[in-house]
């Protein structure tokens, strides 16, 4: 058997095992976890899409969801996430890929640093890292407990809450225990401004909007 | 953010200690896979339907034809099909992929690199995810594995040509071992909150106003055999940042701990093969102790948090997910970068300079700790060789592995391999720095930009895949490059192994003798890190100094 004529009846047993492996591998394989996730799993495995007070989809619990104008500055009313490379749309996903000697970066963090202090109302010194550094995803849906805690004034005050309210919200989105250890105690932005949401409306029946 | 120590710890204890676990366990089932001679029903069925005569075995040029001739038409298959995608069904409103973009991407998913110069949401659908891509995640990660039993062969058997059937081991290897625990794997990512559907979600938040797309897919599949497989191939393009794939801590660690599963276990298959449990001990110690030392490096290098944008941010942060943080980061980058995976949960361009030089050493280390599913424990045997090589030099023998004589045609082979990629590392970067056209690609300034360009061709020549994202490799040149990396890096060294096989299994085994430096215990498992350490020294040190080193130091 000369080299030429093993090669083309190798690729001939390689055309056919490929096809075949791709339908156990390709079809059947992703087809099985979708089966057994949408059976015991579906809240997961449908992306943990959160409804609303009228049962309608409002958020995935793992994805950032920021209200903000076109530069990017986030609405004043709610909870901030963090600063997003790709604006926290979903349909897309990045880091900002700046290294950290990297002088655009550094001008970045200096210019949030300032934005964040003004828009809480507390000096420079007192802005938390993970507040004007961008996330690995630009979808992080969580913040740090202390930025947390610092936009509880202004959070309150925009919705006619008590801060004692507001922070106790902020208190039953922070995660605990297994994944706060192997990881970091975190907020959820996301469900705690949903929450927000569901607390001043019970609170103002009257002026619903 | 700050980095809990405390969690590091108790986080690489727990790794350690669930792997040494499985080791021998799950090693017991792989060498039983490799060495069955019996195919049950479906397997029968499988190989009827594909033409594979089971029961005959391959002399080394054959099985490297099948190795070849299966990746060439694994390549074409890929690369057409995307080229194709605007007709395929499941690819929503998806154009064909670019040609440079679908080349690149054909030869990073069947080399096992997984280097994404793609933006995954806007470039690929579902059927290119899941039918090309995913598929390539097992069955690349299967030729890695099917070649390292090629060359335990070579080194148990005698007076033989025959190295097994290459289309066998790579069935037994997809099916009776990736699969099932790829299965598990995904079912447990499931649980966790990663998305596995086939359908976007809208959603609207009616008190803030805003509306979102929730994007949907076959993540869980895909991320459990991308993590298993040491593929790194993400679903979206920011890998394992992204919530999706990688919803909390526990999930990091579960897909650090998929990472390290297979090659962790493959010294034991191996010493189980030899019939000499000290060697495989031997060579798991070696990768055990640099994967720890690595770590530890990795952890205070994230701590220490040098830079000075870091500086003036206060602390950790940039590229990180606050879920995650600075401990699983570290765990994670470390581990991708020693197995040939190149999945990432934190950005690697932001981390501090040292941290990002670990990363790269790991890579330079040829992926040996463990290393990727099977091209790790390759490279590790091959390591070895040249270890006894050196041993013999000193006392003055002729030097054997496992009764094998390291002659000139094997030390040819060996010396091949181990020069073949810091070369086309070395080369590769060099060409790209002296292009002032290209280096447009890489915007940042200082040793920073030589970095994003070292680190890409060390991870495509070692094929792991994982980046330092500043830098934009999707033009024609750079994917040409990047492709070229890729496919040397990966097949040369496959081609020298399985000769090296060869010519190991024709030989008849010599007693020990007095003379004979035994390839056990402490004094060879230093000898063994001793020479791979010095030898990544000896050929990368002047380009780290000129990059992760300078940026690191300088400041």
């Amino acid at each position: 058997m000369n080299t030429l004529t093993g090669y083309l009846r190798q690729a001939g047993t390689a055309l056919r095992f490929l096809l075949l492996a791709t339908l156990v591998l390709g079809v059947a394989y992703p087809l099985a976890v979708l089966g057994v996730g949408q059976l015991i799993a579906p809240y997961q495995a449908n992306g943990s899409i959160i409804k609303d007070g009228a049962g309608a989809p409002a958020a995935s619990a793992l994805i950032a969801q920021a209200s903000a104008d076109d530069s990017g500055a986030q609405d004043p009313e709610w909870f901030h996430a963090r600063p997003s490379a790709v604006m926290w749309d979903p349909a897309s996903s990045s880091a900002t890929n700046l290294g950290p000697n990297d002088p655009k970066l550094l001008a970045a963090v200096k210019a949030n640093r300032t934005t964040v202090a003004s828009a809480e109302g507390i000096s420079e010194s007192a802005v938390p890292a993970d507040a004007i550094t961008a996330s690995g995803s630009g979808l992080d849906p969580d913040i740090s407990p202390e930025y947390a805690r610092l936009q509880v004034s202004r959070v309150a005050s925009a919705h006619g809450l008590n801060p004692d309210q507001v922070a106790s919200l902020v208190e039953r989105h922070t995660s605990s225990g297994i994944t706060a250890f192997l990881g970091q105690p975190s907020v959820n932005v996301t469900s705690l401004n949903l929450a927000v949401a569901a607390a001043s409306q019970a609170s103002q029946p009257a002026q619903s909007k | 953010m700050t980095f809990n120590t405390a969690s590091f710890i108790i986080q690489v204890t727990a790794l350690v200690v669930v792997l040494a676990a499985l080791h021998k366990p799950l090693g017991i089932y792989l060498a039983r896979a490799f060495e069955g001679t019996t195919s049950n029903r479906p397997e029968r069925l499988f190989y009827r339907l594909a033409g594979i005569d089971a029961g005959t075995e391959q002399t080394w040029p054959v099985y490297l034809r099948s190795v070849l001739a299966f990746s060439a038409v694994s390549i074409l298959m890929v690369f057409g099909l995307q080229r194709l995608q605007g007709i395929l069904p499941g690819s929503g409103s998806l154009p064909g992929v670019d040609p440079w973009i679908a080349m690149n991407t054909a030869i990073s998913f069947v080399t096992n690199t997984n280097w994404q110069t793609y933006v995954p949401e806007t470039t690929v659908g579902i059927f290119v995810q899941m039918a090309l891509l995913a598929v390539q995640n097992f069955l690349s990660a299967a030729v890695g594995i099917v070649v390292v039993v090629a060359l335990i062969r070579g080194i148990a058997r005698t007076r033989t040509d025959r190295l097994g059937n290459f289309w066998v081991d790579l069935a037994r290897t997809s099916f009776r071992v990736l699969l099932p625990i790829a299965l598990v794997g995904a079912v447990v990512m499931v649980l966790g909150g990663v998305v596995q559907n086939f359908w976007s979600t809208e959603v609207v938040n009616q008190a803030s106003g805003v509306s979102q797309v929730i994007p949907g897919g076959p993540v869980a599949s895909q991320e459990a055999i991308k993590v298993l497989g040491t593929n790194g191939g993400g679903y979206f393009n920011a890998n394992s940042a992204h919530p999706f794939e990688n919803p909390n801590a526990f999930i990091s660690l579960f897909q650090v701990f998929l990472i390290l599963l297979i090659p962790s276990a493959l010294p034991y298959a191996f010493g189980r093969m030899v019939g000499d449990q000290k060697q495989g001990y031997t060579v798991a110690a070696v990768m055990g102790i640099l994967w720890l030392a690595s770590t530890a490096l990795m952890g205070w290098a994230t701590a220490a948090g040098q830079g000075t944008a870091t500086a003036a941010a206060g602390g950790l942060g940039e590229g990180f997910e606050q879920r995650l943080g600075p401990v699983p980061s570290a765990i994670f980058a470390t581990s991708t970068t020693l197995t040939s995976t190149g999945a990432i949960n934190v950005a690697h361009d932001s981390l501090p300079p040292l941290a990002g030089g670990v990363a790269m050493v790991n890579m330079m280390l040829g992926e040996v700790a463990p290393g990727g599913t099977g091209s790790g424990l390759y490279g590790l045997l091959i390591l070895s060789i040249i270890s006894v090589f050196i041993a013999g030099l000193m006392v003055g023998r002729t030097p054997e592995y496992l009764g094998k004589k390291i002659g000139p045609t094997e030390m040819k082979l060996a010396a091949m391999y181990i020069l073949v990629t810091p070369t086309l590392v070395l080369a590769l970067s060099g060409i790209t720095v002296i292009l002032p056209d290209i280096m447009a690609n890489a915007p940042a300034s200082g040793p920073h930009q030589f970095s994003e360009v070292l680190y890409a061709f060390t991870s495509g020549a070692n094929n792991n895949g994982s980046a330092f994202g500043g830098i934009t490799t999707s033009g024609p040149f750079l994917s040409v490059m990047m492709g070229l990396a890729m496919l040397l890096g990966r097949f040369l060294p496959i081609v020298l192994v399985l000769a090296l096989a060869g010519s190991l299994a024709r030989q008849v085994k010599i007693p020990a003798s007095a003379g004979t430096v035994p390839t056990h215990g402490p004094l060879f498992a230093g000898l063994l890190l001793g020479v791979t350490v010095i030898f990544t020294a000896l050929s990368y040190f002047p380009a780290l100094a000129l990059g992760p080193l300078a940026e690191g130091l300088l400041k």
